[in-house]
């Protein structure tokens, strides 16, 4: 080998002194030779990861150890959330929604309203927020995400008087243009929630639930915007437009706020925000923290009162309240945790399992290597 | 370069097309359409476009093409329709074609409208781009071509005028000079050559440099000197085109006269050149498209790799999914529907739940179209382009004689390379250097070692080793010379001609460029330095000395007869060729009137006349010497008096020599009393043994044979001036090895040669015929008149078996058949013994012939020659009945030398579970000896020879052969020795009843068992038909090698085929998919980059189906959670260009640059080659895990983020934003666990790519508001990533999904023997190159110490470590 690297090199030396000497002799002579240059002749350095066991182990540890530590602090977490979950939606007979749900439709005018009472066993520390959930409304049905007109909804008066074609069957009414048009605004959630705290001295407090800043900024500032800008009569801009079938009352009257009215309409602008899944969950209302010393939600007996407006049994849906307090890592789910838990213990599991492979088998390749 | 041969490819490509469209009349002379009906309607008649005949011109050459070319596709109006066109005939481009058009049907509708058409859009423009820029160069490349020019005679101002090639129309008469190239397919009607003859050179069509001879059409060469273009009256009829370079057939009709027949000879064919003839006047008869070098343009062939094949099965596979997937949509869609009723998120219940399902389907062929990985193409063709690249710029398949690279000519079997499980090459040319060196020859039964020619040899062959680049070196410059010997007297013409690829016109540029070097075709400066046998010189110089001292030459030591022997064979040697001499300042050396003689030419004559005592009279029997010159170059035919001893005796055994030939002499004489003169005997015995000493005079010593061989030497530089252009490198060779022996040839005219010959001086030969060489006979021979002794002498030179078979009826006496047999019988033993040395034998014969001999002959022979119907039968036979009875003169061998590192590189493509079988039209013995030496053959090797005059008999043997080798297989399973197997010799007449159907499979069966198979004498036909044997019923991946003509066919067949580029012309290159200069480049080829090229692009094949798999999967699982309405949870823009953009890239630097192992490591172990093969990456098994696990990583992609967010206040988007993320990510790290080397462009275009989607989405989220209308992302993405669970879910997806493929990465690398053994062997490799370094670096330090020359030469060092490294 010693002397093939000797004879490499004479000929790389004549080889080079060659190149000059030619480079000297003919200018004018054409030279093929490819670039001797790192990449062209793919030389170029390069870390070659070759996965064996021992390579492996120590990541797989390292993965073990990181990866236990997080799952405990996420589970721990999600643990210390507290929420509750009233299923109002009167399937049983014993519900006190019972009634409004069998004798409730769409076409209905009457409102109907049930209150629920339940417990909670453990005070609400911080804010408290209130969802509404839905179970097998598919609300990421293709054909229903699709109706809905973005440029209506971003205020462009063109669109209001003759919304896209999207919107069909849901884009004019009576030869008046549907605002807000399509499927999804149509459909959307309308029962009233309100919560009354059930003082020991037997008092019914209302528990005060903000309205506002339950849509995210960007739609609620930037993506949604009522039709004749800012301050203007809402009315007035949705002249010549008519309400979605099913709502009871047009946008431009959802709420008494002119903030948060008309298309702004927080609650609106939530529902149009589609779910993933066929069960979500919405957020309805805030509860704020008011007193530091106090829990936002004291422990206790509470009433849920609901204006029970939304039908869901033709599809066999259920209709919840949700109160959850949120954490960094938002709602509670132990998933998360469990999963990194058992994600972590496997590499944990399978570096030792390496580490025996290694042990026995790995030898053999650093015999070869000391053998050569 | 890659475009380039793109261009070439495409312009084949376009001929084959054109074709279609009817832009020629199709080719192998069937009836055109529209060209002119005449009669048989398969003629054309061409009138002088200026001449009398007017009328019937313009009639009948309107039809005919004009000389302008188009190869061009489009114009530029017509471009885009006709690409568009042109491109829909992909099914890929149909396919992305479909879908956009489905997405318009509103029921379906999938995404946004223009969406789908994007990777329509870009596929048409990437494709279009490149179309258009390579037609572009097409139309500059026509424009060029057209517009050159050349001299035309025009009738009005009654002169030649310069006109572009583009105007030339059929009819014109075409003036060109020496050097010009032809602009069409001319008749040839004047040559400034008294002979009426001109040289063309058809490098540019064929590849073939040496010069071809082209006659004046009969009777008009003896026009005189003035050819007068407008009394040319005639007509011509003629074939109509025809794709057949070889022939071409008509006649002329001059008016009133008769018919005069045309053939191939006198046709000037387009795009060659005119050499070494002033001026030529040609009559156009097919211009442009209609000549025969357009219409020889093949069209392209398009090799299928075998990769690709198994790739549509598993696209099919693909089609299988997505249908699949797409019908349980559709049915889960249904059965959704069915079971709601009127729910609020229901927008039209109106339709049926069979009919929703039925839209379903096709909306979700649209949601998972990348699922056929469609662009998967598109990326094969760039990753093919990338490593084309790669192999173009290979340092080590430079040639730095040729200063050439490997040509890479088919651009989409790369990874075929790695597939190779069967090598056939050529020999000649091939595995050796195809460079034709006078060895050693025996003549007279004597053999004349050339030991000094052998060490001469070796220093060249030492040089070589030394120092492969060096410019300076001999052999270097004339290795260059050689290639660049083509044009001699004439400065090429630097402009190439269409049929020309730009490839060749680089090859010419180059050429151009060693225009200085001028050297006669395949003569390299070694060819032409023969060290001359000293005992050989010593004997020659006897004819010199003899004039002078006829008869006081006591010491002599060499027969009279011996000494005949060795003048006829250095005069056929000389004379025996079709070798053209020129010399750079004069074109051709004509004969011209013999220089004053060395020696008074009439002083010998007159001495020889003085020994005449009686002329000739075959068929007689020697010893009545009439005259002694007669006796000198009569006797080969009648007799002989001894058997020199061999030469190794030197020269005390010559005394015994002499008298061994008296006593023969007395013998014979006593022997044959019926004798003519029985005086005559002794005094021819008298007369020869003063001859003998007069001859050996007193310089027969030792000293004036060094005096003579000194005086040699000056002469023969003066000779140097001499340049031999011959058709084959053995006639080159041969006339080079005459000449070291003085016995020069000077000059060449139609009717006689000059010849110098020693002592004598130049001598007029009168050449009578050349029965030029034929593959048939494999002989050739002239017939002259003897300058000495005016008897008609016939010399041929040819294979050994033939001309041993001829020289073998000789009349005469039994103890003269038993002197001849005696000598026959030592030639045969030198023969076999230059076979087995691996020489290229030839035997040299003369035959002398009586005047009325010849006279019949001669007869019989012109009236062949006349004959217009089967004419070649009859010029067969004719010269068959004059070679007979020959006199064997003795026998040459010529060496070929084994290219350098041969015996490597086959031993390692060996060792690579390669076969390597030999194809060759040699001899027996020579193919076996070639095979080994470079070690085909070893040494404990059994060899298997099938030699049989039946196919019966091969029937027999084959059976035979198949029991021993089954039995030697069987029987010594226990001892077997590795290195111990069977080698099949074959014959080609074998070969042709193996190939036949009854006897193919036990051929086969028998030719599988053995390690390498050698069939020699094979045709060209017979290569192929093995090559296509083996490839078609054993079903393996085959490569063909080779360099000349011969390997064409073989090089077309083989599912690989590589030209070597080197002596032979450009013909072989020009239909190989890979050119190569040396053989050895094969190994690294195929070893190095067979393997990466397979490697990767089945690794990025697989890495792209799965990429596509696992991402689809995504959506379809997000089906389950939407009542499979084909609705997606990702941004349809972010969707398109996920795959299009940002995991694009990635495969395809995968594809270019990935490397399995380093490529010493591939180099040092050839069997990694074999066990790669074995171990395919690319089989089904692979490709279905790589689906499991796509499956597997989309079930955790998705998965884990929809536990993660269920129950949370998800949206759509935001939902697909961490299952997007991850996908991405997981696919990109993915990669990397794949990944055998990552270098920073690796990194670079893997961080780029993620960055460019965080980009993207970040963007597109934040300044979209209400754009892409179902999938609005504005604000999501924005909101996505500022949150904490994005990142923990991302985390969690990446590492779960990836956790399997890492695993089982490492247990199998970990468990694996082989691999193991890989690592260890690496590792071995990188101790190696540890150590190699150390030593380097403690040489530099030293040289630099020692040598501040190094210092001053900075780049030196660094350099040699990366070619080291």
């Amino acid at each position: 080998m010693l002397a093939s690297s000797y004879k490499d090199e004479d000929g790389h030396i004549s080889v080079s002194g060659s190149g000059a000497a030619a480079a000297a002799g003919g200018g004018s002579l054409r030279n093929k030779k490819p670039e001797n240059t790192a990449f062209k002749q793919q030389r170029l350095p390069a870390w070659q990861p070759i996965l064996t066991a021992g390579t492996v182990l120590p990541a797989f540890f390292i993965i073990g150890l990181i990866f236990i530590p997080i799952g405990i602090g996420l589970y721990v977490t999600s643990n210390n959330i507290k929420e509750i979950e009233i299923d109002y939606t009167g399937v049983d007979m014993s519900s006190p929604c019972f009634n409004c749900s069998q004798n409730f439709s769409w076409n209905s005018t009457k409102s109907c309203t049930c209150s629920i009472p339940f417990q909670l066993d453990q005070p609400y520390e911080s804010n408290v927020f209130m969802y509404y959930g839905l179970s097998n409304f598919y609300q990421n049905h293709r054909r229903y995400v699709k109706s809905r007109d973005d440029s209506q909804l971003n205020g462009n008066e063109e669109s209001l008087r003759s919304p896209s074609k999207e919107c069909e069957p849901y884009a004019r009414h009576d030869n008046k243009p549907i605002a807000p048009c399509g499927a999804i605004a149509n459909s959307m959630f309308n029962d009233t929630l309100e919560l009354f705290y059930n003082d020991p001295n037997g008092t019914k407090v209302q528990v005060p639930l903000t309205a506002t800043e339950i849509a995210w900024w960007t739609d609620k500032h930037v993506k949604f915007r009522n039709p004749g800008g800012e301050g203007s009569d809402l009315a007035a801009a949705f002249q010549g437009t008519t309400k979605p079938v099913n709502w009871r009352r047009p946008v431009y009257e959802l709420d008494s706020d002119p903030n948060n009215n008309g298309f702004i309409n927080e609650d609106f602008i939530v529902w149009m925000r589609t779910a993933a899944l066929p069960t979500f969950r919405k957020l309805y209302r805030i509860i704020q923290r008011r007193n530091n010393l106090l829990p936002t939600l004291p422990r206790g007996n509470y009433t849920l009162e609901v204006v029970y407006n939304y039908p869901v049994r033709s599809f066999e849906g259920r209709k919840r309240m949700i109160l959850s307090t949120i954490s960094w890592m938002g709602g509670k789910n132990p998933f998360l945790g469990i999963a990194y838990i058992t994600v972590g213990s496997i590499c944990f599991l399978l570096g030792i399992v390496l580490l025996i492979i290694h042990h026995k088998y790995g030898n053999r390749n650093n015999g070869a290597d000391v053998s050569h | 370069m890659e475009r380039i041969h793109w261009l070439r490819h495409r312009c084949r490509q376009l001929l084959a097309v054109d074709s279609e469209r009817g832009w020629y009349s199709p080719p192998d002379g069937l009836p055109s359409k529209d060209s002119p009906q005449r009669g048989s309607g398969k003629r054309r008649t061409v009138f002088a476009r200026y001449g009398p005949h007017q009328e019937e011109y313009e009639a009948v050459s309107k039809k005919y093409k004009g000389n302008g070319i188009r190869t061009t596709k489009y114009s530029l109006l017509t471009f885009i329709p006709m690409n568009l066109f042109q491109q829909f005939h992909r099914a890929a481009n149909l396919y992305f074609l479909f879908l956009a058009l489905l997405n318009w049907v509103p029921v379906v509708e999938a995404f946004e409208k223009e969406i789908t058409m994007i990777p329509l859009l870009v596929v048409l423009m990437v494709i279009g781009i490149k179309d258009a820029l390579e037609d572009y160069r097409r139309y500059l490349f026509d424009k060029k071509v057209n517009n050159k020019l050349v001299r035309v005679f025009c009738g009005k101002q009654n002169s030649y005028v310069d006109r572009c090639w583009k105007d030339v129309r059929v009819g014109d008469f075409v003036r060109l000079s020496c050097n010009e190239i032809i602009p069409a397919d001319l008749l040839l009607l004047y040559s400034s050559d008294p002979r009426g003859v001109c040289y063309i050179e058809t490098a540019n069509l064929d590849g073939e440099t040496n010069l071809k001879m082209r006659k004046v059409v009969s009777d008009l060469s003896l026009q005189g000197a003035d050819f007068t273009p407008e009394n040319f009256t005639s007509r011509i009829e003629c074939e109509n085109p025809n794709n057949d370079l070889s022939r071409f057939k008509g006649y002329i009709e001059h008016s009133g006269e008769g018919r005069v027949g045309l053939n191939s000879s006198n046709l000037l064919l387009r795009s060659c050149t005119i050499r070494n003839t002033e001026t030529v006047v040609g009559i156009v008869v097919y211009a442009g498209h209609e000549t025969k070098a357009m219409m020889n343009n093949s069209g392209p062939r398009y090799k299928r790799s075998q990769l690709e094949k198994r790739l549509n099965t598993d696209v099919l596979w693909c089609v299988v999914l997505l249908i699949v997937m797409c019908l349980a949509s559709a049915v889960g869609h249904g059965f959704w529907l069915k079971s709601f009723k009127d729910s609020v998120f229901q927008v039209a219940g109106e339709t049926s739940p069979a009919l929703a399902g039925f839209y379903v389907f096709w909306t979700m062929i649209i949601v998972l179209q990348v699922l056929i990985p469609i662009s998967l193409y598109v990326s094969i063709e760039i990753v093919k382009l990338g490593q084309i690249y790669f192999i173009h710029n290979d340092l080590d398949f430079y040639n730095e004689e040729l200063d050439s690279r490997i040509q890479c000519r088919a651009l989409n079997i790369t990874e075929d390379l790695g597939q190779i499980q069967y090598i056939f090459s050529d020999k000649t040319g091939t595995l050796t250097e195809n460079k034709m060196v006078f060895r050693r020859c025996s003549i007279y039964g004597v053999e004349y070692p050339h030991l000094e020619n052998a060490r001469r040899l070796e220093v060249y062959e030492a040089e070589q080793n030394e120092g492969a680049g060096r410019t300076t070196t001999l052999k270097s410059a004339c290795s260059r010379k050689s290639l660049s010997c083509r044009s001699l007297s004439c400065n090429r013409s630097s402009v190439s001609l269409h049929t020309l690829t730009a490839e060749s016109s680089e090859e010419e540029d180059q050429l151009s460029n060693h225009a200085a070097a001028r050297t006669g075709a395949f003569c390299s400066r070694m060819a032409q330095d023969v060290v001359p046998d000293p005992e050989l010189v010593r004997k020659l110089s006897k004819l010199c000395s003899s004039n002078l001292h006829l008869r006081d030459s006591a010491s002599d030591n060499i027969s009279s007869l011996e000494l005949t022997y060795i003048t006829d064979f250095f005069l056929a040697l000389a004379i025996c060729n079709s070798v053209v001499v020129s010399s750079p300042s004069q074109p051709r050396h004509m004969v011209t009137e013999s220089q004053a003689p060395v020696r008074s030419l009439e002083e010998i004559k007159l001495l020889f006349q003085r020994l005449n005592f009686y002329s000739f009279s075959p068929p007689q029997i020697k010893g009545s010497p009439r005259s002694f010159t007669s006796k000198l170059f009569t006797r080969g035919k009648t007799g002989s008096f001894a058997f020199n001893t061999p030469p190794s005796n030197g020269a005390d055994s010559s005394d015994q020599d002499l008298k061994n030939s008296q006593e023969s002499c007395k013998l014979k004489s006593e022997v044959d009393p019926t004798d003519r003169g029985d005086s005559t005997a002794t005094g021819s015995e008298e007369d020869l043994e003063n001859f003998s000493k007069e001859k050996g005079g007193g310089d027969g010593d030792a000293r004036n044979v060094e005096e003579l061989c000194r005086d040699m030497e000056p002469e023969e530089n003066g000779d140097d001036e001499l340049l031999y252009e011959a058709e084959s490198p053995d006639e080159a060779a041969l006339v080079y090895a005459a000449r070291a022996y003085h016995c020069t040839l000077k000059g060449r005219s139609a009717e006689s040669l000059l010849v110098d010959l020693p002592g004598i001086g130049s001598l007029a030969v009168q050449l009578l015929h050349i029965l030029p060489f034929d593959s048939n006979r494999k002989r050739m021979s002239v017939v002259v008149r003897h300058p000495l002794t005016g008897q008609v002498v016939v010399y041929t030179k040819g294979a050994d078996s033939v001309i041993m078979d001829l020289a073998e009826t000789q009349k005469g006496s039994e103890q003269v058949q038993e002197f001849y047999c005696k000598i026959k019988e030592k030639t045969q033993k030198h023969l076999d013994m230059y076979a087995r040395e691996g020489l290229r034998t030839l035997c040299i014969a003369k035959k002398v012939l009586e005047e009325e001999e010849y006279e019949v002959w001669l007869k019989r022979q012109l009236l062949a020659e006349s004959s217009i119907e089967n004419q070649e039968e009859l010029l067969l036979d004719s010269a068959q009945r004059l070679e007979t009875d020959l006199t064997l003169l003795g026998c040459t061998g010529i060496v070929d030398r084994l290219q350098e590192d041969v015996p490597e590189t086959i031993e390692a493509l060996q060792e690579a579970g390669v076969k390597v079988w030999v194809l060759t039209g040699d001899k027996q013995e020579t193919a076996v000896n070639v095979a080994n030496a470079c070690r085909l053959l070893r040494s404990n090797d059994q060899l298997l020879t099938a030699n049989c005059g039946s196919k019966d008999a091969l029937a027999a043997l084959l059976e035979e052969l198949l029991i021993e080798v089954q039995n030697g297989e069987n029987g010594e399973e226990p001892s077997f020795d590795s290195t111990s197997s069977f080698i099949l010799v074959i014959d080609g007449r074998t070969l042709e009843w193996a190939l036949q159907e009854e006897l193919k499979e036990s051929f086969l069966q028998l030719s599988c068992k053995c390690k390498a198979v050698i069939c020699c004498r094979s045709t060209p036909l017979q290569k192929s038909k093995v090559v296509q044997l083996i490839r078609d019923k054993i079903g393996v991946m085959t490569l063909a090698v080779g360099d000349g003509a011969n390997d064409v066919s073989m090089i077309q067949v083989a599912d690989v085929g590589i030209g070597i580029s080197g002596q032979e012309g450009m013909q072989a290159v020009m239909s190989s998919d890979f050119a190569i200069s040396r053989f050895k480049h094969l190994k690294k080829l195929l070893l190095v980059h067979g393997h990466w090229c397979y490697n990767r692009l089945a690794n990025m094949i697989l890495y792209f189906i799965y990429k596509n798999v696992m991402y689809v999967n995504l959506l379809f699982w997000y089906q389950f959670f939407c009542g499979f309405s084909g609705a997606v949870m990702i941004n349809s823009w972010v969707l398109i260009l996920f795959n299009l953009v940002f995991t694009s890239v990635p495969p395809i630097i995968y594809g270019v640059l990935d490397q399995d192992m380093p490529a010493d490591t591939l180099m040092k172990l050839p069997e990694l080659y074999g066990a790669a093969q074995t171990a395919k990456v690319y089989v089904p098994a692979t490709f279905w895990i790589t689906m499991l696990d796509a499956f597997y990583q989309s079930l955790v992609c998705f998965f884990v983020p929809y536990f993660a967010l269920s129950r949370s206040d998800v949206g759509v988007l935001s939902f697909g934003s961490p299952v997007n993320t991850s996908a991405l990510l997981i696919i990109l790290l993915h990669q990397v666990v794949e990944s055998n080397t990552l270098t920073w462009i690796h990194m670079l275009v893997l961080v780029l790519s993620a960055a460019l989607y965080f980009a993207f989405a970040q963007l597109y989220s934040a300044f979209c508001v209400i754009c892409s209308h179902p999938t609005n992302l504005f604000g999501v993405e924005k909101l996505q990533m500022s949150q904490p669970l994005y990142y923990i879910i991302c985390t969690l997806t990446t590492v779960a999904a990836l956790l399997p493929r890492i695993l089982f990465r490492a247990l199998f690398n970990s468990l694996h023997f082989p691999t193991s053994l890989k690592t260890a062997h690496r590792d071995e490799a990188a101790v190696e190159q540890y150590r190699r370094r150390m030593h380097r670096w403690n040489l530099k330090h030293t040289a630099a110490s020692s040598l501040p020359v190094c210092a001053d030469n900075p780049g030196l060092v660094p350099s040699e470590d990366e070619v080291m490294s």
